[in-house]
């Protein structure tokens, strides 16, 4: 698998983390990155907000090049993404703005290009248990909010990989990494995006209800799959703290670093010392709880094991002792453990009279006549002898044929 | 807020004007019945002068020019919540977003988020990248806040989050005349 990569402008600034960890994420996982030659920016919120042509035209000089790649185009950047979907609908729906983005250009486009999102090539193109066959550190016991945010899902026609508001995508990549992916209400809620930098009298009580319900819902960390996320929820969290006056101390992961981390990967592959809000120690913890919880399991396989043992040891002895001494003790023993088995013979014997009855008479007729005849009382009788000694359940089922065709006959009379 | 509306028929102006917003958002707000969820879900309702609902509403009525003056279209963070969840398809982010440009035609943006805007294309029309510490820093001088987030700068260079100059790419000129070419023919829709 390869793909035409578009870092975007976080990935090695405010986002140099995620730079890092896809990088890492593609190694561990065996795709090609290739990054796109001389990309400029998408634009960002910025741009729609101020120009729709101009807004639409800078992502579509880097869908020009990537066409000609013919490789489907990936980048992390949620924002980018959702810029760059955006182009290519309109490329590929609206032919009066596809005219008019070539005019820009001064180039044709054939809108053959295709931006695919991290969390799509994870989930559906790779696959979770593709990635669980390559974890050696689970994050077992990890409490994980998956936070999507608002542009990897809507706008849904030019999304459309996952569910807008119920996704998927990343729980099944961090349940895939042993983690558990708890349930909470604000997972495609809005961080407050730029609006934290311009209006923070809006943006702080939006980023603050996401920070809020994650801690109630049980998560002890977010993780995202969005450079402008994290940047809000990890900067910008002390601050949160101070002005709302309450504790959050939740780390913020990208998914890409917990998958490259749990693959192996050292914590300063991935920049984990580069985040604001410690992000280090709680790693630790999880690696704690997670050894012991591993030792725990084991503790009990072990101690299954023994018990079976030694059970598997008292009916030896039983049996050996009852060859010698008494033999009813013997017939209790031995015929304890088979009650499992006589079950399944009784069940056997109700749903398929048929198939039990041939391998029981070997005369087709006969075994017809028992199939047809089999009450409660004779399937008891067969069952218990089946699960003991299966030449004593042959011979009693001959007996019931003979009986019952006498029974016949005797009618005939 | 003021509540009590005077209605009278909308004017040729008025008409004219939301068709062109309605048409560069590609959706039409009188499929929009008032059932309010765009409100119920839009997580920056709580700081609006006009709620979601009620911008659509002021649409409704031809009273496109006190659609543009409310506050709510800068409050919109572009979460396109309302969009998704829209029962009768009204792309209201889209609207949003097409009441913002011809707002900041009108000269009518508010001035923080116009600032923001500004800073962040001027990176990208000279650089074809945006560069993080340059906006930051644009942004702040001129909207007269020089120490905004100032605790955070030092940290972020220390965690290399910073880059000391722009990135630039090759084709900055393309980029340049991509900036120019799309005002030219922006203008003339």
């Amino acid at each position: 698998m390869k793909f035409a990569y578009y870092p975007g402008c976080s990935a090695d600034g405010s986002g140099i983390e995620y730079g890092m960890s896809m990088e890492r994420t593609a190694k561990i996982l065996g795709f090609e990155l290739q990054e796109l030659e001389d990309w400029n920016c998408c634009g960002a919120t910025s741009g729609h907000n101020t120009d729709k042509l101009l807004s639409l035209a800078l992502p579509a000089r880097n869908l020009a090049i990537a066409e000609k790649t013919g490789m489907s185009m990936m980048t992390p950047c949620a924002a980018c993404y959702s810029r760059h979907r955006h182009a290519e609908h309109a490329i590929q729906h609206d032919p009066e703005m596809k005219k008019k983005i070539e005019q820009v250009l001064e180039m044709e486009l054939q809108g053959t290009s295709e931006t695919v999102s991290i969390l799509d090539i994870l989930a559906n193109k790779i696959g979770a248990d593709a990635i669980a066959a390559k974890v050696t550190n689970p994050l077992t016991t990890m409490k994980a909010a998956c936070y999507y945010g608002c542009l990897l899902v809507r706008p849904v026609e030019h999304t459309g990989f996952d569910d807008a508001e119920d996704p998927q995508s990343m729980d099944k990549v961090m349940k895939a990494l042993g983690a558990d992916a708890i349930e909470w209400s604000h997972k495609t809620e809005c961080c407050g995006a730029a609006m934290v930098t311009s209006r923070p009298d809006v943006g702080n009580p939006m980023l603050y209800r996401v920070l809020k319900d994650a801690k109630e819902s049980g998560a002890e960390c977010i993780v995202t799959a969005c450079p402008l996320c994290m940047l809000n929820l990890d900067m910008r969290q002390t601050g949160i703290e101070k002005r709302f006056k309450e504790k959050f101390n939740m780390p913020i992961y990208y998914v890409t670093e917990l998958l490259a981390l749990a693959c192996g990967d050292d914590p300063k592959m991935v920049g984990i010392e580069k985040h604001f809000v410690e992000a280090g120690k709680y790693l630790q913890t999880v690696k704690i709880r997670a050894a012991e919880a591993k030792a725990a399991a084991e503790k009990a396989a072990a101690e299954a094991a023994a018990k079976a043992k030694e059970k598997a040891e008292a009916v030896a002895r039983a049996k050996a002792a009852g060859k010698t001494a008494d033999k009813p003790k013997e017939e209790a023993a031995a015929a304890e453990p088979d009650q499992k088995k006589i079950e399944a013979f009784k069940t056997a014997l109700t749903k398929n009279p048929d198939k039990m009855a041939a391998k029981l008479v070997d005369d087709p007729a006969r075994a017809e006549i028992l199939a047809t005849t089999l009450d409660e009382k004779r399937i008891a009788k067969l069952a218990q002898l089946m699960a003991s000694d299966m030449e004593k359940a042959k011979k009693a089922a001959d007996a019931f044929v003979t009986a019952e065709l006498k029974k016949q006959g005797d009618c005939q009379d | 807020m003021d509540l009590a509306i005077k209605l009278s028929p909308a004017t040729e102006d008025q008409k004219k004007l939301l068709a062109k917003v309605e048409k560069e958002a590609g959706t039409s707000v009188n499929l929009c019945y008032q059932c309010g969820k765009c409100t119920a879900g839009c997580p920056a309702a709580f700081a609006m002068d006009y709620p979601p609902r009620q911008v659509i509403r002021l649409l409704q009525l031809g009273l496109i020019e006190r659609a543009l003056q409310a506050e709510s279209i800068w409050i919109c963070a572009s979460c396109e919540t309302c969009s998704a969840r829209c029962p009768r398809g009204v792309d209201i982010a889209s609207l949003m977003d097409a009441m913002r440009r011809q707002a900041l035609q009108q000269g009518k943006a508010d001035k923080r988020v116009a600032a923001f805007n500004k800073a962040f294309l001027f990176n990208i029309r000279n650089f074809g990248r945006a560069y993080e510490a340059g906006l930051l820093l644009q942004y702040n001088l001129t909207t007269g806040q020089p120490f905004k987030d100032m605790e955070l700068g030092l940290p972020m260079m220390m965690r290399g989050k910073v880059g000391i100059l722009p990135e630039t790419i090759k084709a900055r000129n393309e980029v340049k005349k991509i900036f120019e070419r799309a005002e030219k023919l922006g203008g003339a829709e």
